[in-house]
């Protein structure tokens, strides 16, 4: 009876462990990057496999993120000078309410989409648990690099900039 | 003339995307003005949840909800954001009814700990309401790092 009984708490730790590993490692480098497919907010219909052939900045961001407004100037001029070699930004706002994204926007323009972001899409990331965070993806759909935190941007100017140097 | 106007307009964009942001939007009070005394580490806090014969405190995270429907520690509720008048009012709500000793844990992690916009006034509030046990979870650079990437653990929201 007693052995009955160990088994059975190993079973219902083991289910419990089980249960509670549920939250996905986050997406590395080499790892595809999951697809998704939503309306920008000027109602632009952005699918990230469309972007095939270019290089992909995936800025996941909200408005109350000190250290991503901080950022955004950086994707603008990025965008602007960069853009025409292969370069394309996307913003994934975690802001749980556009309003609040389009009034910052309003005041603080960026020349790049922002597409409203959810708790699906940062699962299918692996969980975006923390902002910033970024994902570069290269021509081919695969994940190159993931930024995360603050002071980041010389960091990922560098690797744009090698990566789009590359044939 | 034209060319004046070029510059100009050239000036008034670098300006627009560069100055504004950091000028206009002020940082929320910093977590740093939390005392180092009620502050638990993230491994501290996984050692209590795993002993079976300690007390578990109430969990709250009082960051933002797309945050916490990716992932929270088990058992923890959502309480926030404690960036906004809306979110401390859920807050208040939820130990309006608890006594003052009753022992709470606090996080949020959204951002790196010296730029969390919400847990200072969580802080702040809970503590102006009389609550002697409360700690407040440090978390360096965010939950994921400091805590899901650590093994401890976490679920997400059905």
């Amino acid at each position: 009876m007693r052995m009955r009984s160990n088994g059975m708490s190993r079973w219902i730790v083991a289910a419990t462990m089980l249960l509670l590993c549920v939250v996905a490692d986050a997406k590395k480098t080499g790892d595809v990057a999951p697809d998704f497919s939503r309306a920008d907010l000027a109602g632009k219909s952005i699918k990230l496999a469309d972007y095939r052939g270019k290089l992909v900045l995936l800025n996941f961001w909200a408005t109350w993120c000190g250290p991503c407004r901080e950022e955004m100037p950086a994707f603008s001029n990025w965008q602007l000078e960069y853009g025409a070699t292969g370069l394309q930004i996307i913003g994934v706002s975690m802001d749980d309410d556009a309003t609040e994204v389009k009034a910052f926007l309003a005041k603080h323009p960026v020349v790049y989409p922002i597409v409203m972001g959810d708790a699906k899409l940062g699962e299918s990331f692996g969980g975006v648990l923390g902002l910033p965070t970024s994902y570069l993806i290269d021509p081919h759909g695969r994940i190159v690099a993931r930024f995360q935190g603050e002071n980041q941007v010389e960091k990922m100017e560098a690797k744009i900039k090698s990566l789009l140097l590359k044939p | 003339m034209k060319k004046t106007f070029s510059i100009l307009s050239a000036v008034m964009t670098f300006w627009m995307l560069t100055a504004i942001p950091h000028a206009a939007l002020a940082d929320a009070k910093p977590a740093a003005s939390i005392p180092a005394a009620d502050l638990i580490q993230p491994a501290e806090l996984a050692a209590t949840l795993q002993k079976t014969t300690a007390s578990k405190p109430l969990i709250l995270q009082v960051g933002f909800r797309m945050l916490y429907d990716q992932a929270h520690i088990p058992g923890a509720e959502y309480a926030g954001p404690g960036n906004n008048a809306d979110g401390l009012k859920v807050l208040r709500d939820r130990v309006a009814k608890l006594p003052k000793d009753a022992a709470i844990v606090i996080y949020c992690g959204c951002c790196p700990w010296s730029r969390c916009p919400n847990i200072a006034a969580a802080y702040d509030t809970l503590h102006e309401l009389g609550f002697s046990k409360l700690k407040v979870m440090y978390v360096a650079d965010n939950f994921g790092t400091d805590w899901v990437d650590k093994g401890y653990p976490a679920t997400k929201s059905e």
